[in-house]
């Protein structure tokens, strides 16, 4: 089947099978690789993907599903050249390691600071923990978050 | 040895140790990280896994004709047609032997029995329906403490004479003398605990790409091994294929924890597909598989025995423990160990006998049990310990850190050799165990639980139950020497190439191989640190067989004790050859310079001198060098490592839990551990993060159980629970700074210490809070709740 899918704000057409996952999709018709895919069962998380500004976990998403929507991915974060304050946040507070979760708790992370600015370290916590983390105990990923919202520009 | 003031170079980074921002996050955080799964190639085919739907059965036929059908499906491959290659048994790391298909019989749930090669992953799997296989039931041992029973089923047909499920006996300590300081203990304490199998489960599943090119006869291996110079040798060894012509090469690996040291037969079909096809294969398995047929950890059943004096002197302890090893013995570890580093079980106290007995055996199970950050079953020593000093604490009511105190090892004991043998390098256990507890505020926080405790005894049931637990561990990483540690005859040794280019940047090529650790960057700051190069001009080179050095890889926290050794040592030949060179420059003697950070210069004359830049591109020029010494500035080494080190720890954990469901909240957890100087504290401290929310999830949450026809209840994530971000607190740390004296950095590991330590510290909390002497991990609201009645369970099979 034809679908149109607005990927980081590029309209692309192709022709999938209906039940191509929207993990797939990126990932192996589109290159993106920077999502991951890790369970199936839409409970490690590692393929959040932001889908008309909300994440949801694209590997429980149908390609199809997306037909006619925006997609958003890692890939989408560092803007001419300069890493978004979510990406270096991460970096300044050692919110990574294997870097396999990485693009999923950031793009998790940015959808938290765009409703909620100036969340605690405890709506963070609410907010990351649909992705699983074997590396970093979460401390410094929520330390990231956190650092990402005292330096990012708020709008007025 | 401590850390001392460290320059900073041009791009802001310490000139050495200290806390530098990792060099790999760049990729990582643009989506541009490189793991296997992200490799395409023109042509590339997919292979997909049929496994066994049960635990143990004949197998009768299989048929693949409908599968092969497929418009899509290039190649079946089966049991049979790996016989014919020799391939379908193969050698494990434990000398005992393992079906990469299987041919006879299927032997746990989830086993290998044929291998799809489609155009698409999808079809690949849509092939799998396909097939059919005709299977004859038969009992599975599922219970290891019935393995052995007369009659039980025999797993092993496959080895002639078989007739039980018995793999080893083994002992360390002495019997007799441990007997006799029991004879003589006023107080004796005996208790069974279960370490229930658990499964590392990186996020990222095992995977590899292989590539035959028929013409050079070149096989390259792309996969997710935390040990590819280890993979080339046993590739070589097992398929007979010449080991010059192999070429491993790990990319970004999604963590490993343990579970990527062995070969899986997904990585062996990749290959046998690339030979039959011509075309690179793809195979990477889904998250059920991962957790189904990859090495598990621990499942060791142990009774343990502590004996002391009435005023708390501890005098020995002894365990006897059943070993879980699945249906094929292939545990990772160095060979003269069959039960690994077990038998450190004496851990971090002072008494006069100790001994140990571990009987292995087969069961109708996935094969595995050293994987886990376990530091080769030094988790379940830790554990056994620190649950019997809690029970004997609890049996004597003393306090359990002032029992610790009375018992730890003093620091003028060191080095000091156990009852069993192992010799600790360095260490000083008290006041780390007194920083814990003065960050955690001891005192205050028993006195909490005791108000807490009299206004539930008043009837105010309103709070949940407190509990206050601790651990002290001591661990062994570093894996040699290699007189006494090898793997498959591969000594624990690794080399290390260093070359400083004519500019000044350099290259280190390493053969351990990082899955998250931060190699990149705490590599470039030990050479930064022996040759005053910024690190940002280091470029640290791993996982690519054909350009790195031999070595065994990364596990066992042996990164930084082995191949940290090695770095640092070839950065000093690299130094003492650019003194010769410098010396000529200088028109001095070598003996009238001196080491300045970066620089040899004149002595008392330090206007005169070359930087290491400078002495670089000298090494290239013209200049005359004297007889024997060659140009260029590299060096080379292979470091063995003259014994592990032994890293330490204190750690205390506070629980609230609700009475009447058995929830488990962990309020706080203190970590304090020392592992010597910290080459980059933030790594460090990222290192202990990630193996105490280990310890929360292995405590609280982990387990693989298997029902009684052999089904593994935790084979998807729905089942097998891991810690988020709401299961673990925000984690206390703190430190002590107890030096190696045998490492040339005086560094020890630490990848596995809060692995290791922290689940008795959960443990003991917990049953604090219910005053239970002891039930077995994980810590369920179930479990927790059943052993408040009185009645715990067995986690390791379904719920009864």
């Amino acid at each position: 089947m034809q679908v149109t899918i607005n990927v980081n704000g590029q309209d692309v057409s192709r022709d999938v099978e209906p039940r191509l996952l929207l993990i797939h999709f990126l990932r192996d018709h589109l290159r993106l690789t920077g999502s991951h895919w890790g369970c199936d069962t839409s409970n490690c998380g590692v393929c959040v993907v932001w889908m008309d500004g909300q994440p949801v976990k694209s590997c429980t998403v149908l390609t199809a599903m997306a037909d006619g929507r925006s997609v958003r991915t890692v890939e989408d974060l560092e803007q001419g050249g300069a890493l978004a304050p979510i990406q270096q946040g991460f970096m300044n507070e050692h919110g990574l390691q294997c870097g396999f979760c990485t693009p999923a708790m950031m793009m998790t992370g940015q959808a938290l600071l765009d409703r909620n600015p100036d969340p605690s370290n405890e709506e963070i916590r609410e907010a990351i923990c649909g992705t699983i983390c074997r590396c970093t105990g979460y401390e410094n990923i929520v330390r990231a978050i956190r650092w990402a919202a005292e330096h990012q520009e708020v709008p007025a | 040895m401590t850390v001392t003031e460290v320059p900073t170079s041009a791009g802001g980074n310490p000139i050495g140790f200290g806390r530098m921002l990792r060099k790999e996050d760049a990729r990582f955080l643009r989506g541009q990280g490189n793991y296997v799964d992200d490799i395409d190639m023109p042509g590339m085919l997919h292979g997909a896994i049929l496994r066994s739907p049960v635990a143990h059965a004949i197998i009768k036929s299989i048929d693949t004709s409908a599968a092969e059908a497929h418009p899509k499906v290039k190649a079946v491959i089966t049991g049979a047609v790996l016989e014919t290659l020799g391939l379908a048994w193969v050698p494990t790391l434990s000398y005992d032997t393992a079906a990469v298909l299987a041919t006879d019989k299927v032997r746990f749930q989830g086993q290998e029995v044929a291998f799809v090669i489609a155009e698409d992953k999808y079809s690949a799997r849509d092939a799998l329906e396909l097939i059919d296989v005709d299977y004859e039931i038969l009992q599975p041992v599922v219970d290891a403490k019935r393995a052995l029973d007369p009659g039980a089923p025999v797993i092993r047909t496959d080895k002639e004479g078989k007739t039980d499920n018995h793999i080893f006996d083994w002992e360390a300590g002495d019997a007799a003398k441990c007997d006799a300081a029991f004879a003589k203990a006023d107080v004796i304490v005996t208790q069974d605990m279960l370490y229930p199998r658990t499964h590392p489960s990186p996020m990222e599943t095992c995977g590899a790409v292989a590539l035959m090119d028929k013409v050079t006869g070149q096989l390259t291996i792309w996969c997710t091994s935390q040990a590819p110079h280890a993979h080339r040798t046993v590739y070589a060894l097992v398929a007979g294929l010449p080991e010059h012509k192999i070429r491993v090469v790990s990319r970004d690996i999604g963590g490993g924890f343990g579970n990527k040291v062995g070969i899986y037969s997904g990585y062996v079909l990749a290959i046998v597909g690339s030979i039959v096809t011509g075309k690179p294969v793809k195979w990477v398995e889904d998250r059920s598989e991962h957790l189904m047929s990859t090495a598990f950890a621990r499942d060791y059943h142990m009774h343990g025995e502590i004996a002391a004096t009435k005023d708390g002197k501890i005098l020995g302890v002894r365990v006897d423990v059943l070993a879980d090893h699945g249906c094929f013995n292939g545990t990772a570890q160095p060979t003269k160990f069959p039960a690994g580093f077990f038998h450190i079980f004496t851990g971090s106290y002072d008494y006069e006998a100790a001994h140990c007995k571990v009987t292995g055996v087969y069961t109708n199970k996935a094969p595995g049990g050293v994987a886990y950050a376990c530091s080769f079953r030094i988790t379940e020593a830790v554990y056994l310990v620190e649950r019997l000093v809690d029970c004997l604490a609890a049996e004597m009511k003393i306090d359990p850190a002032e029992l610790r105190l009375k018992n730890l090892l003093r620091a003028e004991q060191f080095p000091y050799t156990t009852p069993t043998g192992w010799e600790y390098d360095s260490g000083d256990y008290a006041p780390a165990l007194r920083e814990a507890m003065r960050i955690a505020g001891y005192d205050e926080l028993r006195a909490e639980q005791r108000a807490r405790r009299e206004r539930r005894a008043a009837g105010d049931t309103t709070e949940p139950l407190m509990g206050i637990g601790i651990s002290f561990f001591t661990e062994g990483v570093g894996a040699g020497p290699r007189k006494h540690m090898d793997i498959l005859g591969l000594g624990m040794a690794d080399g290390a190439e260093l070359r400083v280019h004519p500019t000044g940047k350099a290259q280190l090529r390493l053969s351990c191989m990082s899955q998250g650790q931060g190699h990149q960057t705490t590599f470039a700051q030990i050479v930064a640190q022996e040759l005053g190069i910024p690190p940002e001009d280091i470029e640290v080179l791993q996982g690519d067989t054909d350009n790195t050095p031999f070595g065994l890889g990364t596990y066992g926290s042996r990164s930084t004790p082995v191949s940290g050794g090695a770095a640092a040592i070839v950065a000093r030949r690299v130094r003492d050859k650019a003194r010769i060179i410098a010396a000529v420059a200088l028109e001095c003697s070598p003996d009238d310079l001196e080491w300045e950070l970066g620089r040899w210069q004149v002595k008392g004359d330090p206007e005169k001198g070359k930087t290491i830049q400078e002495i670089a591109m000298l090494s290239h020029s013209s200049l005359e060098l004297p007889d024997g010494v060659e140009g260029h500035l590299d060096g080379t080494c292979v470091y063995d490592p003259p014994n592990l080190t032994y890293p330490f720890g204190a750690y205390i954990c506070v629980t609230d839990v609700d009475a009447g469901t058995g929830e488990v909240k962990v309020r706080r957890f203190i970590a304090v551990d020392d592992c010597g100087p910290r080459i980059n504290p933030m790594i460090v401290e990222g290192q202990v993060h990630g193996g105490l929310a280990d310890g929360v999830g292995m405590a609280l949450m982990q387990v693989i159980a298997f029902d009684e026809e052999g089904n593994n209840l935790g084979g998807s994530f729905m089942d097998y629970l891991l810690p988020t971000s709401m299961e673990c607190p925000s984690w206390e740390l703190g430190m002590t700074v107890t030096p190696s004296p045998h490492h040339p950095l005086g560094v020890k590991g630490v990848g596995e210490s809060a692995t290791v330590g922290s689940p008795p510290a959960v443990v003991n909390s917990v049953l604090d809070a219910i005053q239970v002497r002891h039930a077995d991990m994980p810590l369920t609201p179930a479990q927790v709740w059943r052993a408040m009645q009185g009645n715990s369970f067995r986690t390791d099979l379904a719920i009864t």
